[in-house]
C-alpha cells in the first residue's frame, strides 16, 4: 500500500478500527445484512473502544483526530461491513452541524455524550419531494415564544429511530428562500417527535432508514444551531465536512472487494490453472487496485484539507466523494465478474459489497449533484482568477 | 484489590517449529504476540478491579522486546507493567520460570490475588502458575471459569473440570490460572493505547529481585530435554457400514484385537 506518512495516532486509529472490522464485524456481516437489524453490539464495541468520539475535539471527551480520524475510522469499519459502519458514519454527518455551528453550551451538552459512544446522532433534511433539491423542504417550524413548533415528515433518515440527537433542517420564513430555514437540535423523546417503519434497501441493510415525523414538535430556541435564517448554510457546510467520511466508506468498501477478488483469482481453477495466471484477470486487479488508491489518495488529501482548516474545501470534497464512489461501484461490480457466478450468490462476500456500494452514488447529495458542485466553483474560480 | 497478571509473550503461529539440534523453539522471524490464554487473565483482572477498586499490575519475564506485550495489556486497561529481563534468566524452565515470577511478585509485596493463563501455547506445560503458587507458599485454583466472589481477603471461584466444574472457596492472596470460558477479552481502546504509548515499563533484573543465582535460568533449571519430535498423525479411523447385525459382530471382534491383543 502507498505509505500516506499517518501520524502515531492515524496509525492507532487505523489498527484498532482494522482489528474491530476483522474480528468483530466481518464475521457477523451477512447475518446482519440478512436480517436487517441494527448492529447494537458493535456499537457498544466502538464506544468502549473510543472509536465513537475520535473526530470529536478532545475538550469534548473525543480523541480530536479530525476528519482525517474520522476518514480512517470510517474506511476501516467499512471494509468490515458498510451497513455497520453506517452507525458510526452517520453520527458523524448528524453532528457535524454541533460541531461547526453549535454553541458552547450546546457543545457541551451534545458532543460528550456522542464521543463516549452513549448516544448516536442523525442528520435530517431530506423530504419526499426534496431530495438533490433540498431548497424545497416543507418541514415547518413557527415560532411561538421561545419555542419553536415544528411540523412536516423527514424520509430516509439514516439513524432514524435509533438515534437520540437529531440535526433537523426546518423552514422558518418560507418567504425568505434561501435564508429561509433554520437549523435544529431535537433529542428523542420530545413530544411530537415520532418515528415512520423501517425502509426495506438493495444495501446497507445494517443501517437503520426511517421517516423522522414532526407534529407540533416544541423545540425550545436554545436547540437552535447558529442562528434563525442559517439552516441551509449549516446543510451545506455540513456536507463539505461529511463527505470525505461518505467517500472513505465507499474506499473501505472497494478496498474489501480488492481483497476478495485478489484472494479469490489466486485460488479459483480454470483450465488447469488459478485464474489469476490470465492476463485478462490480472489487468482487472491492477486497474482495481490503482483506481481504489487513486481514491483514497483524494480522500486523504481532502481531510487533511479540512483538518488543516483550509475555507475551499466544498470542490475537493465533492471531488473525493465522486472519485471514491464511482470507484466502489466499479471495483464491486469487476469484483462480482471475477468470482463469476460465485459472485452472484449470497453465500459469497461480494454481491454485498456491490449492494452496500451503491448508495455511495446518492446520499450526501448524488454523484449528479457532486458533479454540480465541483463545475460550479471551478467557474467561480475562473470569475476570481480574471 | 491488588491484582497481579503473569503474561507469556509468544510467537503468533500454530506451527512453532523446533531446531532439531538444541530441541528448543525457534523464535526467529516469528511475529510475538500475548499468549491467548492470558488476554483472558489480563480481562479477568481488569474486571476485578472494574468491581472492587485497586490496580492491575501486569509481569513478564522475557527478552526486551516483550515490552510491547506490556504495553498491548496496558492498552488493554492495565494500570502498571513490570518486565523482568535478565541474560541471566535465558534458558529457564518451568521450575526456574515459577520462581523468578514468585520473587517479582515479592518484590511487588502488595497482592491479593495472581492470575496466570491456563497454559502458554508455545510451551504448553501449565505449570508456572501451580509452580508461582508453592514458590509464595499460597493457595492455588487452576483452570477457573468464573469468579463466583471476591472480597478483601475471600474468594469463591469454579474450577473447570472434564466432568463438570467445582466450587472452591479460599483465602486471598491466591493464584488462579484462567480458561477462556471465564470471559470474552474487550478490544483495546484508543485512549488504552494512546496511555500504553506514554506509560513507563518499570524493567527488573536478577539483582532487583533478589533472586538466587543458582535458582535461574540454565542453571536453575532441572528439566534436561533428551528429545523433541513430532508424534506421528493419527491413523484415519474406519467406518464400518452395512447390516446392524454384521457391523457390531465386526466392531466386537475389532475391539478385542485392541484389547487383547
Ligand atoms: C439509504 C439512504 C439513506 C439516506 N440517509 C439520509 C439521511 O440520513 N439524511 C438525509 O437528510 N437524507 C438521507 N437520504 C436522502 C438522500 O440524501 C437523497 O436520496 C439524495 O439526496 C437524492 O435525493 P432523491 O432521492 O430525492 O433524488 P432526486 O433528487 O429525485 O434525484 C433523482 C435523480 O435526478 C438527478 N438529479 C436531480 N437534480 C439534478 C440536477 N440538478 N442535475 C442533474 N441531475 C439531477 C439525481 O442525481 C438522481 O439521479 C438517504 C437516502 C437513502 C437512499
Ligand atoms: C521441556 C522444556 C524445555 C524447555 N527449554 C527451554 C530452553 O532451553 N530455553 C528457553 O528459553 N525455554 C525453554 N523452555 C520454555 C520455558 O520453560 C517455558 O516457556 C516457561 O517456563 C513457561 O512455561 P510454559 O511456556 O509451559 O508456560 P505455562 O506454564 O503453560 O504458562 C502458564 C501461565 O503462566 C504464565 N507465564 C508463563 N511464562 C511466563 C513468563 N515468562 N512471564 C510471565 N508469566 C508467564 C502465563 O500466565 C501463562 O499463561 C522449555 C520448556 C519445556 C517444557
Amino acid at each position: 500500500m502507498v505509505d500516506y506518512l499517518l501520524t502515531e495516532e492515524q496509525k492507532m486509529i487505523k489498527e484498532l478500527c482494522h482489528k474491530i472490522a476483522l474480528e468483530k464485524i466481518k464475521p457477523v456481516a451477512a447475518e446482519y445484512d440478512e436480517k436487517e437489524e441494527f448492529p447494537w453490539p458493535i456499537v457498544k464495541i466502538l464506544a468502549d473502544s473510543d472509536v465513537c468520539g475520535v473526530y470529536i475535539p478532545e475538550q469534548y471527551g473525543g480523541m480530536g483526530a479530525g476528519i482525517m480520524g474520522m476518514a480512517i475510522a470510517t474506511e476501516e469499519l467499512s471494509w468490515g461491513c458498510g451497513g455497520i459502519a453506517l452507525a458510526f458514519a452517520a453520527t458523524g454527518l448528524g453532528t457535524f452541524p454541533i460541531l461547526l455551528f453549535g454553541n458552547d453550551e450546546q457543545k457541551k451538552k451534545y458532543l460528550p455524550v456522542i464521543a463516549s459512544g452513549k448516544k448516536l446522532a442523525a442528520f435530517a433534511l431530506t423530504e419526499a419531494e426534496a431530495g438533490s433539491d433540498a431548497g424545497s423542504i416543507k418541514t415547518t417550524a413557527k415560532k411561538d415564544g421561545d419555542y419553536y413548533i415544528l411540523n412536516g415528515t423527514k424520509q430516509w433518515i439514516t439513524n432514524g429511530g435509533e438515534a437520540d440527537i437529531y440535526s433537523v433542517v426546518a423552514i422558518t420564513d418560507k418567504t425568505k428562500g434561501a435564508r429561509g430555514a433554520t437549523a435544529f437540535i431535537v433529542e428523542k423523546g420530545t413530544k411530537g417527535l415520532e418515528f415512520g417503519k423501517k425502509e426495506k434497501k438493495l444495501g446497507i441493510r445494517a443501517s437503520a432508514t426511517r421517516e423522522v415525523i414532526f407534529t407540533d414538535c416544541r423545540v425550545h430556541k436554545d436547540n437552535i444551531l447558529s442562528r434563525e435564517g442559517m439552516g441551509f448554510i449549516v446543510a451545506m457546510k455540513t456536507f463539505d465536512s461529511s463527505r470525505p467520511g461518505v467517500a472513505a466508506q465507499a474506499v473501505g468498501i472497494a478496498q474489501r472487494a480488492l481483497d476478495e477478488a485478489t484472494a479469490y483469482a489466486h485460488q479459483r481453477k480454470q483450465f488447469g490453472q488459478a485464474i489469476s495466471s490470465f492476463q485478462g484477470i490480472q489487468f482487472m486487479l491492477a486497474d482495481m487496485a490503482t483506481q481504489v488508491e487513486s481514491a483514497r489518495a483524494l480522500v486523504y488529501s481532502a481531510a487533511r484539507m479540512i483538518d488543516a482548516g483550509s475555507k475551499d474545501i466544498a470542490k475537493v470534497s465533492a471531488m473525493c466523494k465522486l472519485l471514491a464512489s464511482d470507484t466502489a461501484m466499479k471495483v464491486t461490480t469487476d469484483a462480482v465478474q471475477i468470482f463469476g457466478g460465485y459472485g452472484y450468490m449470497r453465500e459469497y462476500p461480494v454481491e454485498k459489497l456491490m449492494r452496500d456500494a451503491k448508495i455511495t452514488q446518492i446520499y450526501e447529495g448524488t454523484n449528479q449533484i457532486q458533479r454540480s458542485v465541483i463545475a460550479m466553483n471551478l467557474i467561480k474560480e475562473l470569475a476570481k482568477n480574471k | 484489590m491488588n491484582i497481579i497478571v503473569c503474561i507469556k509473550q509468544v510467537p503468533n503461529t500454530t506451527q512453532v517449529r523446533i531446531n532439531p539440534e538444541t530441541n528448543t523453539l525457534i523464535r526467529e522471524g516469528v511475529e510475538s504476540v500475548i499468549n491467548p490464554f492470558d488476554t483472558y487473565a489480563i480481562e479477568e483482572g481488569v474486571r476485578i478491579k472494574d468491581k472492587t477498586g485497586g490496580k492491575v499490575t501486569v509481569v513478564t519475564m522475557g527478552p526486551p522486546q516483550a515490552e510491547d506485550a506490556l504495553r498491548e495489556a496496558i492498552s488493554l486497561g492495565c494500570d502498571e507493567a513490570i518486565l523482568v529481563s535478565d541474560r541471566k534468566f535465558a534458558g529457564s524452565d518451568t521450575w526456574a520460570t515459577s520462581y523468578t515470577l514468585s520473587q517479582t511478585i515479592r518484590k511487588i509485596k502488595d497482592y491479593d490475588i495472581i492470575i496466570c493463563g491456563k497454559q502458554a501455547s508455545d510451551g504448553d506445560t501449565a505449570q508456572v502458575g501451580p509452580g508461582i503458587s508453592a514458590h509464595l507458599d499460597i493457595p492455588q485454583v487452576t483452570y477457573v471459569r468464573k469468579i463466583e466472589e471476591i472480597s478483601a481477603g475471600h474468594a469463591k471461584v469454579e474450577r473447570l473440570t472434564e466432568e463438570g466444574y467445582e466450587i472452591i472457596e479460599s483465602k486471598l492472596p491466591l493464584v488462579i490460572t484462567v480458561v477462556k470460558e471465564i470471559n470474552e477479552p474487550r478490544m483495546p481502546s484508543l485512549k488504552g493505547k494512546m496511555r500504553a504509548k506514554n506509560a513507563q515499563v518499570l524493567k527488573w533484573n536478577a539483582d532487583d529481585i533478589e533472586c538466587n543465582v543458582n535458582d535461574i535460568g540454565l542453571n536453575g533449571s532441572p528439566t534436561r530435554v533428551i528429545k523433541i519430535f513430532t508424534p506421528p498423525p493419527r491413523k484415519g479411523g474406519e467406518i464400518l457400514k452395512g447390516d446392524t447385525h454384521e457391523v457390531v459382530a465386526k466392531a466386537a471382534d475389532l475391539l478385542k484385537n485392541v484389547i487383547i491383543g
